[in-house]
């Protein structure tokens, strides 16, 4: 189960994932398609995310933000380019200011995510490409600051229960 | 918008200068050492001017530097900026990795999904 292959491409900037679940398209569509379930995966422990905005259609947009551990809030929104449910989502990904508002000079990057079946589960393949040089190296600078390597224990920790 | 239109010009710069094979060639070429634009193009089967404009799309998506030596032109791959790159994606890969943990972990403690969604709990 989970992720089955990765892909980095350099000259692109492209990161493909590709994971299999041991469940119906429609339960894992679900994952992204209710927030409530949203909410419990898509920040890191340290950073839990809540959902505002969830409208999944075309140029509809998601809003969220993610709880630091000093309370500090971390806004970002999807916009949401294409659906198809169950098979097909793909958004620009970006962060936000305070009010909610996309902030223009901070990365962001489109994924495009499909559900299909395989082997009686589901294969989930994440294409996440950053949308600019300059933006990604501004989001590089960011992981540093946040610690993601924390993050990666916590979940660590999380997963030996 | 949340894209500048300056943002769509530099995306498409870096796709552009990577999204053909002579350049991706030439990115490879100028790692390990720094040749002379002329140099380069006796390796291609195209005018000086060709291979001149390949760098320079190269050179404009931040990919390669130019410097002068004489009457020369020595072009080198930014392997920082590639190195950057690579960062970036393996940030972004741990991100994911965590995620996809997440989201096996929820798939196993959920049960089949409800028609309706829950009324109780944290409505918004």
């Amino acid at each position: 189960m989970s992720v089955t292959s990765i892909d980095k491409d350099l000259e692109r900037l492209t990161l493909t994932l590709v994971a299999d679940f041991d469940a119906p398209a429609e339960r894992v569509w679900q994952l992204w398609a209710d927030p409530r379930q949203l909410e419990r995966w898509w920040g890191p422990p340290s950073h839990p995310a809540t959902v505002e905005e969830h409208d999944l259609t075309p140029g509809g947009n998601v809003t969220y933000f993610m709880t630091g551990p000093e309370g500090e809030r971390h806004r970002g929104w999807w916009r949401v380019s294409s659906v198809d449910p169950p098979r097909s989502l793909e958004f620009t990904d970006g962060f936000a200011d305070e009010d909610g508002n996309p902030i223009s000079d901070m990365p962001t990057s489109t994924v495009r995510v499909e559900f299909g079946e395989h082997d009686g589960g589901t294969r989930m393949e994440m294409r996440s490409t950053f949308d600019s040089r300059e933006q990604m190296e501004e989001l590089i600078k960011m992981g540093a600051e946040q610690g993601l390597q924390e993050a990666v224990g916590q979940m660590d920790a999380l997963l030996a229960d | 918008m949340v894209v500048t239109e300056l943002d769509d010009e530099a995306v498409d710069e870096v796709f552009r200068a990577l999204g053909d094979a002579t350049r991706r060639d030439i990115l490879q070429r100028c790692v390990a050492e720094e040749p002379s634009v002329s140099r380069l193009a006796e390796g291609y089967p195209m005018s000086f001017a060709a291979v001149q404009k390949h760098v320079a799309v190269l050179e404009r998506a931040g990919l390669v530097t130019k410097r002068r030596r004489g009457r020369e032109q020595l072009v080198r791959t930014d392997r920082e900026a590639v190195g950057r790159a690579r960062e970036a994606l393996d940030q972004l890969e741990a991100a994911w990795r965590e995620r996809v943990a997440r989201m096996s972990e929820l798939l196993e403690q959920v049960p089949q999904p409800e028609e309706t969604n829950p009324r109780r709990g944290r409505d918004r």
